[in-house]
């Protein structure tokens, strides 16, 4: 049986839900992220120390084992029939939110030191150095590998399927048990990936070749 | 007459190194203090003390009557007092020289956006930048940043003003445009500690001079010691630069 426009449809709608997914998990992951890169570079080493055992942990543990733990570990805990959609999002805002802190830690470390002195001997706040001088600075520097970060994100949302999520990956194995034609369906998914991930790239390379001119 | 900053018996070690020596020195109010000594006589060093930038091992730093050697010192208070313009004159990139200007003043004394903005205009002209107010640091030449560096110091009126080398990245012709602007600030009253390789600079504006080595006080005295060295050591030092 051909792919039909029906089948079509329906893996369209899935890459929707990739889209989705992938903002529920980038704009979760970034809250998150953002208060571990500070606690990263916190004054006290308890919150530092913190920061990075729970950035240890997510990095070296598979995505895809998250995203179990969390959808048969929230059944555990209590809540009756976890919906696929709340698993993979925790799942992954957790994986990217390990993943963004570490990326804008080094960020917010390559501003030069002498910068945060010069805030500092003009008796701003700590808060007020960091507002003003140091992350309009690190903003510069953090917008291509973030932007890059986000070409894995959505990758990684295919992994959402493991839990019964109906994202690309998941429509595209429905319709194949439907029809049987692996290769041409997954051709389709491969590209429908391609067409959301390819102007994410393109803009993250002329971010960074941006940056380059404005550092020179 | 109570001193501005003094210095007693200060030691400061990174790890096993020793770099400053039980250093003592006063320095007075209105008074110009040049502090030479070769690299890693610990100039630099003793003055970034002086602004907690380091803390001390042991010893006593009073600056302005901040007791800088006390682990419950105010730093926002002392830096309130002291200014501090440094080699690489730290502009903030992102922001215009004026903007660069009132950020202290707006942030730390919560002066309003205008008068802020009347305050960088009259520092800048103090160092003779009026119309670069709205240029990027990156537009100006390294003699104009390091003018702005002096007055985005300025805005904050600091009882003290710290110089680290800051001529020491410039040609001869931007040194004398930055020099001009520190000699008209110490002819207006200003106290200063300046460490400096600019000797003609330090015997002609500097009330006291401090010779440093190895981490201590070698020689004290007024800009004509340089003329008249007492010890070897200054001696060979003022011989080898020129």
């Amino acid at each position: 049986m051909p792919l039909s426009l029906t089948h079509l449809e329906f893996i369209a709608f899935g890459a929707l839900w990739t889209v989705g997914l992938s903002a529920i998990a980038f704009v979760g992951g970034a809250l998150v992220g953002f208060l571990l890169a500070l606690a990263r570079i916190s004054p006290s080493a308890i919150v530092r120390r913190t920061a990075s055992v729970y950035i240890q942990i997510v990095q070296g543990t598979p995505l895809l084992v998250t995203l179990f733990l969390f959808y048969f570990g929230l059944a555990l805990v209590g809540f009756e029939s976890v919906p696929a959609i709340m698993a993979a999002g925790l799942g992954l805002i957790i994986y990217s939110s390990a993943f963004l802190a570490e990326i804008w830690r080094g960020c917010l470390e390559s501003v030069p030191k002498p910068q945060w002195e010069a805030a500092e001997c003009l008796a701003l706040t700590r808060w007020q150095r960091m507002t003003r001088v140091i992350l309009p600075q690190a903003m510069r520097i953090a917008t291509a590998p973030t932007v890059g970060f986000l070409v894995q994100i959505v990758k990684n949302t295919s992994l959402a399927s493991v839990v019964g999520f109906v994202e690309l990956t998941q429509a595209g194995k429905i319709v194949n048990n439907s029809i049987f034609e692996p290769f041409t369906v997954f051709i389709v998914v491969a590209f429908f990936y391609f067409i959301i991930c390819f102007p994410l790239s393109v803009w993250s390379r002329s971010l960074e070749r941006k940056l380059n001119v404005g550092r020179r | 007459m109570s001193a501005v900053v003094s210095l007693a018996n200060v030691h400061k070690s990174f790890g096993s190194v020793e770099v400053l020596k039980g250093v003592t020195f006063d320095v007075g109010p209105g008074e110009v203090a040049a502090v030479i000594g070769a690299s890693g006589s610990g100039k630099s060093t003793a003055l970034r003390c002086i602004n907690a930038l380091e803390t001390i091992n042991s010893g006593e730093i009073v600056v302005c009557g901040h007791k800088v050697h006390d682990h419950t010192l105010e730093k926002r208070a002392l830096r309130r007092d002291v200014g501090i313009v440094f080699q690489s004159y730290n502009l903030f990139p992102h922001l215009t020289v004026a903007q660069n200007i009132m950020l202290a003043p707006m942030s730390v004394k919560r002066m309003s956006k205008a008068d802020a903005r009347a305050l960088a205009e009259s520092v800048l002209a103090r160092v003779g930048l009026a119309e670069k107010a709205d240029n990027y640091p990156e537009q100006l030449s390294g003699g104009q940043q390091q003018r702005v560096a002096i007055a985005r110091s300025l805005a904050m009126q600091p009882k003290l003003m710290l110089f680290d080398e800051v001529t020491s990245a410039l040609d001869p012709q931007l040194t004398g445009e930055v020099l001009k602007v520190m000699e008209d600030l110490a002819r207006g009253g200003m106290s200063m500690i300046l460490v400096t390789h600019e000797m003609a600079f330090a015997r002609k504006v500097a009330g006291k001079v401090i010779f440093m080595h190895h981490g201590k006080v070698w020689e004290v005295g007024p800009g004509a010691m340089l003329d008249d060295p007492k010890t070897p050591e200054l001696k060979a030092f003022l011989n080898s630069g020129l």
